[in-house]
């Protein structure tokens, strides 16, 4: 057979290839799993059935923190149904699976669009994800409360920094923003933990980089030094040559913007390479999960995360007394408590518009419901929740915690101010 | 503080992964011309083979002085079992089907591993914590090692030896090259073809069985979806090398581990390069690698010398 007709072959076969490649590249990112059905809530008060949609990642790497959402938020449906929170409303949860994935967060605010009974979605927990879903819940007027988005331009526009507008009026959340964890935890590592050579590492996506971003700012103001940034890939796991760059800058501390899967792996490698230094990250990074990934050499590790510790709270000990006789499998983790808070939050402004509507649900809930939750206000699993005229929790309180004899352990509370 | 030896030290490290991997793209597509992207997701499940023996099989506590080579047992018939089961009711059927027909079920198949192990093995919906071995980095001139890596070290060179003298000086490697070269001719003069295809099947899901190992040991954990990447990086390698050449597939594999980590270390360094310099950049730099390799050595870094096949 002649070469080069051989060669010629062979190149086409690499052509086609390339692009079937590419195609199933695509087709895996949004190949979509069984969406778990939503689980029938017990109890019944009769009448109307309300669905609270939950979108989070329910599988893959994040599901961890998905799925304590989605139980958190079954937890408050169940509790509203058996307590009659709400006279002839009886509540039920549909959970979509979004795999950390923005495309398939958009399809699921879809779905969630379509179905009349929804009147609110807690959800999501990646803020990339968010960024596709705000104005398909918008159109529809539909609200939906995040437990765990921190990025600050989902609520107040991406020119956050110079001037706030609101982009979305149905869009809410529990959760602090990066605008206050970022500088929160410079000003943790460079007055308390003493570290004034940072290696800032993150991983690209809205969350990180935008959490990176506030606390190099942050740290630089008060007089540390940036040794070196790197963005990494979150589809790898190979950081050995971002590892060896961080023992060579002379770092005393790593700020990762990111989230546990690549959190882990990291903070391990780093130590491996011979830099005994600690890695400090967000909420993003405070799950169980993180110190399994990170394995012994994580001792030592810091993460800020939202509210103060939910485990301490006097107003959490109900939740945590029911979410442990209910049953669940998994954790509430990093998120629960604030899962809790925003489904009641739509349970409450649910209730406001049945009660202003003589015990009806009215023909326009959804928008009624969105407009309510502007004024909710009461004692939830967190503390006080309330919104500002951004959609942001009034809450702002932090925690900074660290890994103790293989668990999470709470170092620091407290607010930030500017 | 010089960091360059340490870096070629990761980058050969990455490199000899991916080729251990590689290995089995070329030598398929150097007999039977098919590219079987289910490959990646046979690295997978030899991973998971060698977890499930020591999850599963060995008492709690075993040392890894006895469970590594067992754990390397288990990886290697899950993986060989997979690869042999694909070869005979994907494959053969589709023998003398067009060429795009298999590359098809190739696909299929990946996806439809993945999705098995997603769905059937317990807890894999999450990574999974792999055993690692004991005691801390030691250091040579210079450059830490981690102990997880002295396995991949040691078993690359290996792997790599053994199957060149297989190709080389055995009755059935000698079959194997009869096969690459011609197909009918072989089976003329005698060759079981059919035999050959499926040992070829079986020593590639073996290096990707060590390869998964060696993955597990090296990062800590696995996960459903590791070959996926893993399985393009090693499919590159095997083109940079030259696609059918088992050196090829080597040489490819640690030229693209030891670019892509001097590309993470050192292109952020170049004037006006900033931005493009991080980690995550890293595949580009591969990728662009492989066009320009590609454009003037189309057949690859070793293609020529062996002409196109093992």
């Amino acid at each position: 057979m002649p070469r080069k007709g051989l060669i010629v072959r062979q190149r086409s076969l690499i052509a086609i290839t390339a692009a079937l490649a590419a195609g199933a590249l695509t087709l895996t990112a949004c190949g979509s799993r069984d969406d778990s059905a939503g689980s029938d809530s017990e109890g019944s008060g009769g009448g109307t059935t309300v669905v609270i949609g939950v979108d989070a990642p329910l599988t893959g790497d994040l599901s961890a923190l998905g799925l304590g959402i989605k139980n958190s938020v079954d937890l408050a449906a169940k509790t509203a149904n058996k307590e009659k929170t709400v006279e002839g409303v009886t509540f039920k949860v549909e959970a979509l699976d979004d795999q950390a994935q923005p495309s398939s967060g958009q399809q699921n605010a879809t779905k969630l669009v379509a179905d009349k009974d929804v009147l609110g979605v807690v959800g999501p927990l990646n803020s990339s994800v968010a960024e596709s879903m705000q104005k398909v819940f918008d159109d529809a007027k539909l609200v939906e409360v995040s437990p765990a988005n921190t990025n600050p331009a989902l609520t107040q526009g991406t020119d956050w920094q110079k001037t706030k507008t609101r982009p979305y009026k149905s869009y809410f959340r529990t959760a602090t923003t990066d605008a206050i964890q970022g500088p929160f935890a410079a000003q943790y590592v460079y007055n308390d933990a003493k570290k004034k050579k940072v290696f800032v590492i993150d991983d690209k996506k809205t969350y990180g980089a935008g959490l990176a971003a506030t606390f190099t700012e942050e740290f630089k103001k008060l007089g540390g030094k940036i040794a070196g940034t790197e963005h990494i890939n979150p589809d790898t796991k190979d950081f050995s040559a971002v590892a060896t760059k961080v023992k060579n800058s002379g770092a005393d501390v790593v700020y990762y913007g990111g989230e546990y899967p690549q959190a882990g792996p990291l903070s391990k490698q780093i130590k491996a390479a011979g830099a005994k230094i600690p890695v400090v990250g967000g909420d993003g990074i405070y799950s169980a999960d993180f110190i399994k990934l990170a394995g012994a050499s994580g001792t030592g590790d810091l993460a800020t995360s939202v509210g103060a510790p939910v485990e301490e709270l006097p107003s959490a000990k109900e939740f945590v007394a029911n979410y442990k006789a209910a049953g669940y499998k998994e954790a509430f983790e990093a998120y629960g408590g604030y899962s809790y808070d925003s489904a009641w939050a739509i349970i409450e402004a649910v209730k406001k518009v049945v009660e202003d509507n003589n015990g009806k649900l009215p023909s326009d809930a959804r928008a009624k419901v969105t407009a309510a939750m502007q004024n909710v206000s009461f004692d939830g699993v967190t503390g006080k929740v309330s919104f500002d005229e951004y959609g942001d929790a009034t809450n702002k309180q932090l925690t900074v915690y660290s890994v103790e004899k293989g668990a999470w352990k709470a170092v620091k509370s407290g607010t930030y101010t500017g | 503080m010089n960091e360059l030896p340490q870096q070629l030290v990761n980058g050969l490290l990455l490199g000899s992964m991916y080729g251990l991997v590689a290995i089995g793209y070329t030598m398929v597509y150097g007999i039977v011309q098919l590219i079987n992207f289910a490959h990646g997701e046979i690295f997978m499940t030899g991973a998971f083979g060698a977890l499930t023996i020591y999850l599963y099989v060995l008492p709690d506590g075993t040392s890894m002085a006895i469970a590594l080579p067992l754990m390397l047992i288990g990886a290697v018939l899950v993986a060989v079992t997979v690869a042999v089961g694909a070869e005979r009711f994907a494959y053969r059927p589709l023998r003398n089907a067009p060429r795009l027909a298999p590359l098809i079920t190739a696909i299929g198949l990946s996806l439809a591993l993945q999705q098995a192990v997603w769905a059937w093995y317990p807890g894999a919906t999450s990574a999974l914590v792999f055993p690692q071995i004991a005691g801390g980095p030691f250091e040579i001139g210079g450059v830490t090692i981690q102990t997880g890596d002295v396995f991949l070290l040691v078993a690359a060179p290996i792997s790599m030896a053994v199957l060149a003298y297989f190709v080389m000086k055995t009755r059935t490697g000698r079959g194997m090259q009869a096969t690459a070269q011609d197909p009918d001719t072989a089976k003329l003069m005698g060759v079981n073809t059919d035999r050959i295809i499926v040992i070829a099947f079986a020593l590639g899901a073996t290096f990707a069985a060590v390869g998964g190992v060696a993955y597990g040991l090296k990062y800590g954990q696995i996960d459903f979806r590791m070959g996926f990447l893993l399985g393009l990086k090693a499919f590159t390698a095997a083109v940079l090398g030259g696609i059918g050449n088992i050196y090829g597939a080597m040489i490819g594999g640690v030229v693209l581990g030891v670019a892509e980590t001097l590309a993470t270390a050192y292109i952020a360094d170049i004037p006006g390069m900033d931005q493009f310099g991080s980690n995550a950049w890293a595949d580009v730099w591969a990728f662009v690698l492989l066009i320009l390799v590609l454009l003037f050595r189309p057949q690859g870094l070793l293609g020529e010398r062996v002409a196109d096949r093992a």
